[in-house]
């Protein structure tokens, strides 16, 4: 068994990424989706600090310090792309005028509740962002995340242990072993990664996986 | 007299700003920081100021100046995390308790300041329902939707960035820069524009991103950020 790495995760999210949607990408693994999506997907990426049309990162020469995305890359404009402010940015995302998010997590609970902004560091403030309106206000939460902790604790759970940034929200999973979706009966996977059976991934998991008999195999070409 | 809003210096640009002022600050990820205008307001060496400023840690921002000198009281944000390993000053005096903190969703921390300009005294939104951030708020159900009751900041002085103003205070915006700029604008009793230039000649009326309305005092800095 060979979990899905970082820039596979991000592939695998890719490919549901629908023709002529407006999608917006949270900060770590998530932005690098816009590296892999299927040719002849015309797509505007949102970032919360009013660019809608996000291009490629900006090489050297390109790179202009006015010119940023929600997590401080410097960025380049697609054609087509706009730029509004802050408050204009987030009434498009309350709105419900954002198909998609794809966002990072600690931990998704079986009834969609999703924690990502607060792993309560010691020393450290909170950062909350734009995450709870993201949340809240896209019409479809997509989250990738390493299907445990680095304690190989699991981040599936019945109920959220870290304070939640929105409830019921979460509508699929992408992890490094598996495509999970989040079903008004609980969780149910769609793809497994190959060469790891349904026992083992319930047992690295905490809530109830419903896992159908033609569940499919998650495969993502070697990225490197 | 004819209008004309361009102020000479940074520092006069702060005229009348007092102890216990709340100051709204604009900038996100590296674009639109008023920094020589932070400066100066550091300068002025004010003491007890409430900042509202989406990131109290942002390191391209001086607003960390401000509040490792001592002259704030209390910060409204929504990002209150260093980067670095080492506490930011503001994380230091905030776990010593010297420093009060109002964390806020990105969207209703905008949405309050766009209120407070709009002369909305309090809105509902469906963010932060049910999470730490909304502890204590009024909560309403709106048909199968519940909601937080959040109230409209103001302010007493918006420091914002912009690319050039004219002398009526017209302002236009680079890429970016803008981010909560406007909203801030209209929020406060006094804002000033700190823009890259000013100039005498009016700006295209369709060019204008933030009308002058909103802007009493423009200060010309250059390239300077």
């Amino acid at each position: 068994m060979k979990p899905l790495t970082r820039n596979q995760m991000a592939w695998r999210a890719a490919q549901d990424v629908e023709d002529g949607t407006v999608v917006n990408l949270g900060i770590g693994i998530p932005v690098l989706v816009s590296d892999y999506l299927p040719e002849g997907r015309d797509v505007f990426f949102q970032s919360e600090n009013g660019v809608i049309g996000v291009g490629p990162a900006a090489t050297p020469e390109q790179e202009d310090p006015d010119l940023v995305d929600a997590g401080s890359r410097r960025i380049t404009l697609r054609p087509g792309a706009t730029i509004v402010d802050s408050a204009a940015s987030f009434a498009m995302i309350r709105g419900g005028h954002i198909d998609v998010t794809i966002l990072g997590a600690f931990e998704v609970a079986s009834n969609g509740d999703l924690a990502n902004w607060d792993m309560r560091i010691p020393n450290k403030g909170p950062l909350v962002g734009g995450a709870m309106d993201l949340a809240v206000g896209a019409k479809a939460v997509r989250v990738i995340m390493e299907h445990n902790t680095r304690k190989g604790e699991p981040r599936l759970l019945d109920a959220c242990r870290l304070p939640v940034t929105a409830l019921e929200c979460v509508k699929r999973i992408y992890t490094d072993i598996a495509v999970i979706d989040v079903e008004a009966t609980g969780f149910v996977v769609r793809e497994i990664v190959e060469g790891l059976s349904p026992d083992e991934l319930r047992a690295r998991t905490e809530a109830e996986l419903s896992i159908p008999q033609d569940v499919g195999v998650l495969r993502a070409p070697d990225l490197g | 007299m004819a209008i004309d809003k361009r102020v000479a210096s940074a520092a006069e640009a702060l005229d009348g700003i007092e102890d216990g002022a709340t100051v709204l600050i604009s900038g996100f990820g590296g674009a639109g920081f008023p920094n020589i205008m932070i400066r100066a307001l550091r300068d002025r060496d004010l003491k007890g100021l409430t900042l509202v400023v989406n990131s109290a840690t942002h390191p391209f921002s001086y607003t960390h100046e401000l509040i490792e000198a001592g002259q704030v009281q209390k910060v409204i944000c929504s990002a209150a995390r260093g980067r670095g390993k080492e506490p930011s000053p503001f994380e230091k005096l905030w776990m010593d308790g010297k420093i009060e903190l109002e964390c806020l969703p990105q969207g209703t921390f905008a949405e309050r300041i766009r209120a407070g300009g709009a002369g909305i005294p309090a809105f509902y939104t469906p963010v932060g329902f049910g999470t730490d951030l909304a502890a204590g708020k009024e909560v309403r159900r709106f048909g199968d939707v519940d909601c937080v009751l959040e109230t409209a900041i103001t302010g007493d002085l918006a420091l914002i960035r912009g690319d050039v103003a004219d002398r009526y205070g017209n302002v236009i915006f680079r890429h970016a820069q803008a981010n909560f700029g406007p909203a801030m604008a209209t929020a406060a009793r006094i804002t000033v524009a700190e823009v890259r230039e000013t100039q005498a000649e009016p700006i295209a009326p369709e060019r204008v991103q933030l009308s002058g309305v909103y802007v009493n005092r423009a200060v010309a800095v250059g390239d300077a950020r």
